[in-house]
Parts: C-alpha cells; sequence; structure tokens
C-alpha cells in the first residue's frame, strides 16, 4: 500500500530526537537549549502521527494527540521565555553554566 | 521496494530536515541555529502531509516556523547575543555525551528497525480536517477546555514573570 515503511519515519524521529537531546544537554546559550528541547518534542509528534496512519488499529487519534503536544509545547516555550528575560535582567547573562543559583 | 513519488518526497523531506538539526549543532552565531531550524520545522511539517495529516502539517507551520521561531528571535534579540567564545571546560562533557547518546540511539534502533506491522488501509486523508474536528468537539472536548485554560494560565504566567522589574522601578 504504501512504499515508505513506517520504521523510516520512526528512525527520523529517532535522529531527530537525538539532535534535540544533543543540543540540549551540550550547548551553553539558554535560547538554544530551549529551541532543542522543541525539536525534542516535534520529534514525539513525528512518532504519534506515524502510529496513527501505520499503528496496529489506524485512527484520528494520533494526530489530535500530536495536536495536544504542540498547543502544550507552545505555552511551554513562552513561559520559558517569560523565565530566561526576568533571568537575565536579575543577573545579565543567558549563559546555562552560570545559573547555578540553587546550587549552594 | 520500488521508488515512487512517495518515497522520493520522504528521503527529500528527511534529509532537509537532518541537514537543519546538525546546521544547529555546528553554527557558531545563534541567530544563525535558529534560521537553521526552521528548516527542519518545515520540512517536519511536509512529513506530515506524507503521513496524510494535513491539517497537523499546517499547524506545524502557523505555530513553529512561525510563532515559536519569532518567540525564540525575540528572546536572542532582547538578550546577549553576540557572544561567540567558544566553551572552556567543555571537550570532555560533549564526548560523554556523544556517547552516551550514540549508545541510546543504538538501542532505540535495535527496537524499531525491523517494526513491521501491516498496514491496514485508512481513511485519514478525506476530509482530514473534518475528522479532526469532529473527533476534537466529540470525544475530546473536556482536553480541549483544559488545553484554554492552560493556554490562559501560561499567558497570564508569562506576563507576570517578565513585567516584574518594571514595577520595582516604579516603586522607586
Amino acid at each position: 500500500m504504501s512504499s515508505v515503511p513506517a520504521s523510516a519515519f520512526l528512525a527520523l524521529a529517532l535522529i531527530l530526537f537525538c539532535i534535540g537531546l544533543y543540543g540540549a544537554l551540550t550547548k551553553r546559550n539558554t535560547v538554544i537549549v530551549l529551541i532543542s528541547i522543541e525539536l525534542m518534542l516535534n520529534a514525539v509528534n513525528i512518532n504519534l502521527v506515524t502510529f496513527s496512519k501505520y499503528g496496529m488499529a489506524p485512527s484520528i487519534t494520533g494526530q489530535i494527540f500530536a495536536l495536544f503536544a504542540i498547543s502544550v509545547a507552545a505555552a511551554e516555550a513562552a513561559v520559558g521565555l517569560a523565565i530566561l528575560i526576568s533571568l537575565y535582567r536579575a543577573r545579565k547573562t543567558v549563559n546555562i553554566d552560570e545559573m547555578d543559583t540553587m546550587k549552594n | 521496494m520500488t521508488i515512487s513519488g512517495e518515497f522520493l518526497a520522504f528521503m527529500g523531506l528527511a534529509l532537509v530536515a537532518i541537514i537543519g538539526g546538525v546546521l544547529l549543532l555546528n553554527l557558531t552565531k545563534v541567530v544563525h541555529m535558529v534560521v537553521s531550524l526552521i528548516f527542519t520545522f518545515v520540512a517536519i511539517a511536509g512529513i506530515y502531509v506524507v503521513l496524510s495529516a494535513e491539517f497537523v502539517a499546517a499547524v506545524q507551520i502557523l505555530i513553529y516556523s512561525g510563532a515559536i521561531t519569532i518567540i525564540m528571535l525575540f528572546g536572542i534579540m532582547l538578550t546577549k547575543h553576540n557572544d561567540e567564545h567558544e566553551p572552556k571546560t567543555g571537550k570532555w562533557r560533549k564526548i560523554l555525551v556523544f556517547i552516551g547518546i550514540v549508545g541510546f540511539a543504538f538501542a532505540v534502533y535495535l527496537g524499531i528497525y525491523d517494526f513491521n506491522i501491516e498496514q491496514v488501509p485508512t481513511t485519514l486523508h478525506e476530509n482530514n480536517t473534518m475528522q479532526i474536528g469532529k473527533a476534537l468537539y466529540s470525544k475530546y472536548i473536556i482536553p480541549f477546555e483544559l488545553t484554554s485554560v492552560l493556554l490562559l494560565v501560561a499567558l497570564v504566567g508569562s506576563i507576570i514573570l517578565a513585567k516584574n522589574e518594571k514595577k520595582e522601578a516604579d516603586d522607586k
């Protein structure tokens, strides 16, 4: 029926998730860390939409869950940016290594 | 496996998505990283079209390539964004993280590489938006309303977090 196997979509989602994870763990700018987390959420959305078409019982539910995940991700990005802006006003840095006030 | 239009579309879009992600990791300027990620988001929207999810593709372009990228660019512009110096103590941590992620990817890939359940013909591509609307307003009405509450809370919360400074300045 389809020439692209489902595992190809899952492998693409895996690669994007790993890129996002590596960026979130190694980058030093907080904005880039936030956007890497968005990339990881996107990879998960690809998985949801893939299983809504190629799963055991294909239905529209996977796409609806992807929509919910997108709206929650948008809310998370807005709150994260607001925290970042107020932190930048207080500390004058966006470097994630220097945000260690709760450490000691 | 025959070379069909769907296969070519998938390969091209996947290539663009992965190249965007690799550029995100390798570029030095922060603004360039965000612009490279726009390619990834648009390519993922194309992947959704291949997976017969047209409405999710439209939402992806509107929210990710439009709203979230612009809000991240605002975040970069409002903060300090022109320091490009290399991190002092990063090398060993990067190598360790890379090894860990390769191990994770290998473990997950073992689980999915021969994922092969029989494909059932679907009707997802006919009237996709209408199907989503019907399900969203009948079966998933309570999560839908809860999402609106969540968005309201996020809106109020981010405004309060971001305007704190001005009030203190007024008090002085």
